[in-house]
Order: structure tokens, then sequence, then C-alpha cells
């Protein structure tokens, strides 16, 4: 893209205070970190906004100025707590000289509109600012877990060892047990059996009852969608008891089949949500012309009706996998100890047992959901080529 | 009614190959649904008598559930909806004698139900003061007392239970469990009551208060926890102090994990661990459970769980074959709550005063904890 704006160099009472705010930011976390965050955010300012203005006034070169901060700053990290801390302060120093330069050569304004006022471009960057706060906050929390699951002890602890890199202080021990043990192994198995299960009956009801519901002839529509969807509204407390006392009575309570039934009805909800989605946009004359043309209307409705709203059955169909596969408070009252899913084996592990093998299986899990998503979408925009609907 | 038909209807055809339960073959059930605590105390359960079992019976299978923690709820459930699950629970006394009381546990028979000692001991005297109640079939006696952290009390590590509440001596967190029951009775005891005196206090309203101000002084220093691995937790990350868990957990921080960590056993609070038989069992599982517990809990079986972990063995029979841990080979008797060193100053949990008071002191705590 070509500079649309020209770039010119800004005034030290501009820049030098900007660097410093982040500097406090940065700063905020350091002090917290060790003991004392006001002063951390007062030392954090003051030593940014200073080195602010010494590489740009003084050192002025960007290269030189660049590696001397990242050296310097590992090495105060170095001296702080070690490797991690020394890795830490390189990436401070690498990314205050930048922002030091960007600022002070006005290149932030190179790549937006020249007719931006200096608050739509405030915004511009906040927005960004914003956005990439809110995804570490998503994901931190996530990504935390996945190198405590290969900690070489038996507690949830960053160890000395772990942060100084040792290997001593890695192991795969809490994987070899979760492929090893029979509990894990065998609610493995159970949410296996159940998941796909759950998901199949609750696709095809699902379906069916929001095609049924779509046609305008039917009377009390909108009555039997409420009662359909209320699984999704009622506290799952509440359905989990009722379904307790009712399957109880007739014989399902403990037995496969009745996990599979309630976590049917758990997911039928979001499988008839997304379908009557789709059908809002199917094209009634069609099935009129297949019938026109002498198919039947089971025919109709796997060749004409089928393929068209078929995007809206798989996301609801992946909700209701989803639903069933995470559930643990419907399978803790309709399910007994046979019946142990994936979920309610991490449950009681938490409480009973704070294991990493918890965090191992976590890891695990969210290798095969970032996989499964990563396929889907691949699939998705495969067929969307392959219907000519995007350019790519 | 047509829906209910319907649904029977079609789990029949859908769910003939799924309802795969006990046949009638002979006259015991052929599978048991145990309940217990999950962990290193299920597991010391499992090595010592239930593998061990299963392995004499073939054909039987075990399942576990780790539901203790919420077993009097579960079973008035259970009752309510008139469909018993459970074949053999695993509570502690207290949960026990309410059971009990409900009619929710059945009454047995220690003398008829369960094995001699080996020296032809009945097994009510075998058992002693500890079958606190017609339905309680006792396994172990554990403790509740705290462990501190070696490297974080200086060169004066802490004798005393009223060194949990000295914030000079001992600057930094506790973990104390989320409950009123044995935190009141140490914050009396610190707070100069005689340790015959605590619950003669502890039923007063002015008692009550007194303890609750004994406990303001370190609250806003305390991690309240709920479960027994929280501590250990606490503990390993240098998050607390001190705190209390029961002892068994604190010997798995200290032995198997060489946790940086050590015992105060001052003050450490006796309490029971052990089965009951839920009550509405049909004849032939009651048949296989009653088999299940006379072998589960006879004086050879209940030693041995003590080389998994450390707690006492309900049995007086059992005390003398405490061997050495399984695994590390070292000896079980200097870590048991029971041996004289340890046992120099133990507090009696009183399970009469706590089935009186227990709602009313739980409330007030509460409503303390809130402010």
């Amino acid at each position: 893209m070509v500079a649309l704006t020209p770039i010119s160099r800004k005034p030290v009472s501009f820049y030098v205070p900007v660097v410093a705010a982040a500097g406090a930011v940065a700063g905020l976390f350091v002090g917290t970190a060790n003991g004392s965050g006001l002063l951390g955010i007062l030392i954090g300012a003051v030593i940014m906004g200073a080195l602010a203005f010494v590489l740009t006034q003084i050192v002025k070169n960007e290269q030189i100025s660049r590696w001397a901060t990242i050296v310097a700053l590992g090495i105060v990290g170095f001296l702080m707590g070690g490797i991690p801390a020394m890795l830490i302060g390189a990436a401070f120093g690498w990314f205050f000289s930048w922002f030091s330069f960007w600022l002070y050569e006005g290149r932030y304004r190179a790549k937006i509109p020249p007719y931006l006022t200096p608050g739509q471009v405030l915004w511009h960057y906040a927005f960004r600012v914003i956005c990439g706060a809110i995804f570490v906050f998503l994901i931190t929390p996530i990504l935390v877990v996945m190198p405590l699951s290969f900690n070489a002890e038996n507690f949830f602890t960053f160890t000395p060892e772990m942060l100084r890199f040792d290997p001593a202080g890695y192991s795969l021990k809490h994987y070899q047990d979760f492929f090893n043990s029979s509990d894990w192994q065998g609610a493995v198995w159970n949410s296996l059996k159940i998941a796909p299960a759950a998901t199949l009956l609750s696709v095809s009801f699902g379906t069916l009852a929001a095609i049924g519901l779509s046609q305008p002839h039917v009377p009390f529509r909108r009555a039997i969608m409420a009662v359909l969807i209320s699984p999704m509204i009622v506290p799952l407390i509440i359905s989990a008891a009722g379904m307790y006392f009712f399957y109880s009575r007739v014989g399902l309570q403990g037995t496969t089949l009745g996990v599979i039934l309630a976590h049917a009805a758990l997911g039928i909800p979001f499988v008839i949500i997304t379908v009557t989605a789709t059908l809002v946009g199917f094209d009634r004359s069609l099935t009129r012309a297949a019938a026109n043309m002498g198919a039947n209307p089971v025919t109709t409705f796997f060749r004409v009706q089928m393929p068209l709203i078929l995007p809206g059955v798989i996301s609801g169909g992946l909700f209701a996998f989803i639903t069933s596969f995470d559930e643990v408070v419907v399978v803790l009252f309709v399910g007994s100890a046979g019946q142990k899913t994936l979920p309610w084996q991490m449950f009681t592990g938490l409480r009973e047992q704070i294991s990493p093998t918890i965090l191992a299986v976590a890891t695990i899990l969210v290798g095969i959901s970032i996989c499964l998503l990563t396929v889907v979408e691949l699939l998705r925009r495969r067929s969307e080529r392959l219907r000519g609907m995007s350019p790519g | 009614m047509k829906f209910t038909t319907t649904l029977l209807a079609s789990s029949a055809i859908v769910g003939a190959g799924t309802l795969a339960f006990a046949d009638a073959h002979g006259n015991m059930a052929k599978e048991m649904t145990l309940v217990s605590w999950g962990g290193a105390y299920q597991s010391s359960q499992d090595k010592a008598y239930v593998q061990p079992y299963l392995e004499m019976n073939e054909g039987v299978t075990a399942v576990w559930d780790e539901s203790s923690a919420e077993a009097v709820a579960k079973l008035r459930a259970m009752n309510e909806a008139g469909n018993i699950t459970w074949d053999l629970v695993d509570v502690v006394a207290a949960d026990a004698i309410r059971l009990c009381d409900e009619g929710l546990a059945m009454e047995i028979d220690a003398d008829e139900m369960l094995a001699a000692a080996p020296d032809g001991t009945s097994a009510s005297d075998d058992f002693g003061d500890l079958l606190v109640s017609d339905c309680f079939i006792p396994q172990i006696v554990y403790s509740t007392t705290f462990g501190y952290r070696t490297d974080m009390v200086g060169d004066t590590p802490p004798t005393k239970i009223c060194d949990v509440f000295d914030l000079e001596a001992y600057p930094g967190k506790r973990a104390l469990e989320k409950r009123p029951i044995n935190n009141m009775e140490w914050a009396l005891l610190c707070d100069g009551v005689a340790k015959d005196e605590v619950y003669d206090v502890l039923a007063t309203p002015e008692g009550q208060e007194k303890a609750l101000a004994k406990l303001d002084t370190i609250k806003d220093n305390v991690i309240w926890w709920s479960a027994g691995a929280d501590t250990p937790q606490l503990l390993a990350d240098g998050e607390v102090v001190m705190g209390s868990t029961y002892n068994g957990r604190l010997f798995s921080v200290i032995e198997e994990q060489k946790q940086p960590v050590a015992m105060l056993w001052d003050a450490q609070v006796f309490d029971l661990d052990g089965w009951i038989i839920p009550a509405g069992l049909s004849d032939e599982r009651l048949a296989r459970v009653k088999d299940f517990v006379k072998f589960a809990t006879d004086t050879q079986r209940l030693a041995d769980q003590s080389q998994y972990i450390s707690y006492g063995p309900a049995r007086l029979s059992s005390a003398p074959m405490v061997g050495k841990h399984a695994d590390l080979g070292i000896e079980m008797a200097p870590h048991m709550p029971t041996d004289p060193a340890n046992a120099e100053n133990t507090f009696l949990y009183n399970y009469e005063f706590w089935a009186d008071y227990r709602d009313d002191i739980d409330a007030k705590f509460q409503a303390w904890l809130a402010q």
C-alpha cells in the first residue's frame, strides 16, 4: 500500500508521555508480580519515558537502539527472575524501542487515510488494543493449562525447575496416567458412546421438528416451539432433578440409554433453532416443483430440502455434540457410576484429588477441538468455493 | 400416558443391547456399586480389599462412584425416587448417624455380620467404642490436623495449635475448612478455654461469639477450603504457611510428593470413616454386600489398608499388624494419627453436640464469613 499520508516527526511532548503510559501498564504487571503495583507503575512510567527520550533524541539510530534495549532489559530481567524473566525483559525491550520510534517518526499515520482526525486515529489503534486485550483475556487461561500439564510434580504449580526450563521439571507422566488409567479410559469410552448417539437423536428429532413447525398450517406452533426449546431456558439443575425422578420411575435411571435420551433432549433445542433459521431462506416452491416432477415427500426431503438446509443441520449437530460431551449436571443425576463420562471424571477428580492429569486431558481436548473446528472451517470454505459463493 | 408408552417402546428397541445388569445367577448379585471419596483413600480401599475380593470371586464386578461428599443428599433422592443404585457407601461417622436416624441406612448386628478377630474376640469388642451408630461399620480413624511449610516458618517451627492464631510469629496465609466444625473448637482452645469445657462453652451463644471473635483475629489471612485436596495444593504452591486437612493428605504431600511440609499434630481432631449399607436393597444385592463387607472389614484387610495410606485401622486387633508402606517401604506406624508420639494432645470430636447444634452454628458461621 502506498503511504498516502505525509509522515512527519512528532514533538517530544507527544510521544514521551505515550511511551511512559505504556511503560506504566508494563510496570503494573512487573510490580504486581514483585509485591507493589503502584511502585511498578511509577518506575515503569519513568524508565520507559526516559528510554524513549534517550533512544530518539540521543542515540537516534533505530537498529542500534533496538538491540541495546533488548540486551539491557534482558539483563535486568535475568537479574530479577532468571531465564523466563530474561525472555520477558527482552520482549519488552524489543517492543518499547519499536514503539518509541514508531511514534517519534509518525509511522502510525502511514497506513490509514489522511483525512482522519487525531481522535479517529487514536480510536483506530485503541480499538485494536481493546480487541487484543479481550483476546488475551479469553485465551490466557487455556494457554496456562498447557505447560502445567507437563509438570513433573503432582500439583498445579510452576516449579522452579519448570521456570528454569530444566528438562527435569517436565514430564509426560500425567499423559501416561491418562492413557493407563482404567477410570479415565472408561470415561472417554462412555463419552464417545453417549455423545454421538445423543447427537444423532437430537439431529433427527430436531430437524423433523423444525421442518414440521415451519409449516404454516400446524396449529399451536409457537406453543410447541416454546416447549421444545424449554430445556435450553430452564435451569439445568431443574431439568436434571426432574429427569432423575421421571427416569427412576420408568427404569431408565442409571442406564446408558437414559443418559443418551437426557442429552438428546438437551441438544434438540440447538438443532431446532439452527435448522429453523436456515429454513427461513428455503424456497418452498422447490418442494412443489419436485412434487410436480413426480418425487414423493421422502425423496423430496433427501434430494432437495436436506442438501439446502445441511449447514444448519451440521452446526446444530455440532452444538448438540458439544452439549452432550461437556455436560456434567444431568449425567450426575441420570447416570450412575457405570456411565461416568469425561466431564464427570474431571469434576470428581478436581474436587477430590487436584491432579495435573486433568490438565493433560484438558490439553488433549483443546487440541482435538482445534482440529475439529479447523476441519469444519476448511470444509465450509471448500463447499463455498465449489458453489462459487466466495471469490477465494 | 401415551408418551410414556412410546418412550418405553422406543427404549426397548434402541436399548436392548445397552441394558446389561445384574442377572440373578445364584443368589448373589454379580455387580456392586461402591461409593467412596476418590483419590488416594479410594485407591487404598481398592488395593487392600476390593481387588483381592474380585480375584477370589470370579465374575463379580465392582464399580466405584466418587460421591461420598454428597452421599446424604443423594441417598435421600434415591429413597424418594424408590431407586437405590448404590450397594455400599463410605461416609464419615456424622453422616452415618444422620442416615441411620432418617432410616436411609440399614441397621446391622456387628457380631453377626462382621468377622471376629483372629484370637476370637467378637467384632463388637474389637471395634469397641468406634461403633458410634447402629448402622455404621468403621474402617479407619483419621484426623484433621495442620501441616506447615518448613521453609516459611523461620527457625522456630510451630508446635502448638495456637501458633495458627499467632500472626506475629508466623505471618502469612492459613488454610482452614469452610465450615464451623473443628475451627470453632480450635478457636476456643486458643482463647483459654479448657479442653473438657469446649463443648459446654460452644453450646452457649456467648461461647459461639467468643469463638468467632477469635477466628476474626486471623480472618483476613485465611483461605477457606472445601475439598481435601485444596490444602495440599496451597501448601505445595507456597500460597499458605499452614493449613488444616486430613492427615493422610499431608502424609502424601510430605512422603510421596517430597514437598517441604511438616505435620503439626497438636490438638488433632479424631474422626471415623466407614461403610453403611443403604436400606432397601434387594435380597441378592444384600447377600453380595454382606459377603463383601465381612471380608473387607476383617482384621487382616484393615491392616493391609494402612500399607497404602496413613489412616489408623478401626479394629484393635489390626493395630499390631500395621507394617510398611507398600511402595515407599517406610514404617507406617509413626505416621498414624493414633501413634503415641503424635497423639500426645488430641481432641475428641463430639458427634452428639454437632448433631444438635450444627444447623444453628452453621448459619452463624456463614453469616460471619459473609461480613
